[in-house]
């Protein structure tokens, strides 16, 4: 049986749909939510690499570039995870825990 | 066969741990898990043909962020038992929010792909997908690989800015003041009464 570009689009969407779950059910732990994020966004890099390599090559587009910009959102997904854990860390020491519930200060 | 053997290994595992991730009770245990569903996830791309992306995201998730999230979890002195509570409480509309999300992008997928059985298209065997992306990186994206290389120095530079603090009451060196001191500041030249000793 072969295997072709809906199988992992499913998987993406699974992974995806994970990642929204996880955002909604963990109201306690702002950890989790920034690694669901992570997952989300991972659910989009397997689409671009899918879609990159099941492209058949036409002129004036190259399939590489589903792959290139996969780098870019890994770039933007690191930053992301290291300014997040810096936030977490900072409301932590003033706070003395990192409950999202009690993230409501500015009443927005 | 045996590819597709392995993609439902890949493709269970990767799922299977990325729920456990939002399960899991001990945060520790979810990070293990995202660094488990990341493997997966590297071993779909490999399979997929993008082996640099795949290495790279080893590389990257594995050996920065995860570990990066494994730091901050048990620098965090937090109560985990608490932390799970209430976990209940929303579980009926998270999971009503992903059931339609997740079907609706299945239906949208499956929709567009209808009878159509589409193969991956097998790559030039001439050029290796890495040399297929430094082709393109450093030459048509060359403005993106700068941008994002300022959005890690940005993300750099911003973490450490959030998480520095002076501390009070703890002697640390002042390179400033200690160059800026006089010998007025710290020398005093007392003329001494014999027989009388220091006031």
């Amino acid at each position: 049986m072969l295997i072709g570009l809906h199988h992992y689009l499913i998987v993406a969407a699974i992974l995806f749909t994970i990642g929204v779950f996880g955002i909604f059910v963990n109201r306690k732990n702002v950890i989790i939510i920034l690694m669901c994020v992570e997952l989300i966004l991972l659910a989009v890099n397997i689409n671009f690499v899918a879609f990159s390599t099941h492209m058949e090559p036409v002129a004036g587009a190259d399939p590489i570039a589903g792959q290139i910009f996969a780098l870019f959102i890994l770039t933007v997904a690191a930053a992301e995870a290291a300014v997040g854990l810096a936030i977490l860390v900072v409301y932590f020491r003033n706070r003395g825990n990192i409950a999202v519930e009690n993230i409501d200060l500015m009443k927005g | 066969m045996l590819i597709a053997i392995t993609f439902y290994l890949m493709a269970f595992t990767a799922i299977a741990s990325a729920f456990m991730v939002v399960a899991s009770r001990n945060p520790v245990h979810s990070v293990l898990f995202l660094i488990l569903t990341f493997f997966s996830a590297a071993g779909l791309f490999i399979l997929m043909g993008a082996e640099f992306i795949a290495l790279l995201l080893v590389m990257v998730y594995v050996g920065a962020v995860a570990v990066l999230f494994l730091f901050v979890v048990m620098m965090l002195d937090v109560d985990f038992v608490e932390l799970k509570q209430g976990f209940l409480q929303y579980i009926g509309i998270g999971a009503t929010v992903a059931l339609i999300l997740l079907a609706e992008m299945i239906m949208v997928g499956a929709a567009y792909f209808m009878g159509e059985t589409k193969t991956v298209v097998p790559a030039d065997p001439n050029t290796s997908n890495l040399e297929a992306f430094g082709d393109v990186l450093y030459t048509q994206y060359a403005g993106a690989f700068e941008a994002a290389g300022l959005i890690l120095l940005v993300a750099l530079i911003g973490a450490v800015v959030l998480t520095l603090r002076e501390r009070k009451g703890v002697r640390t060196q002042d390179a400033v003041k200690q160059m800026s001191r006089t010998r007025e500041d710290g020398v005093e030249l007392i003329d001494i009464e014999p027989g009388q000793g220091l006031r």
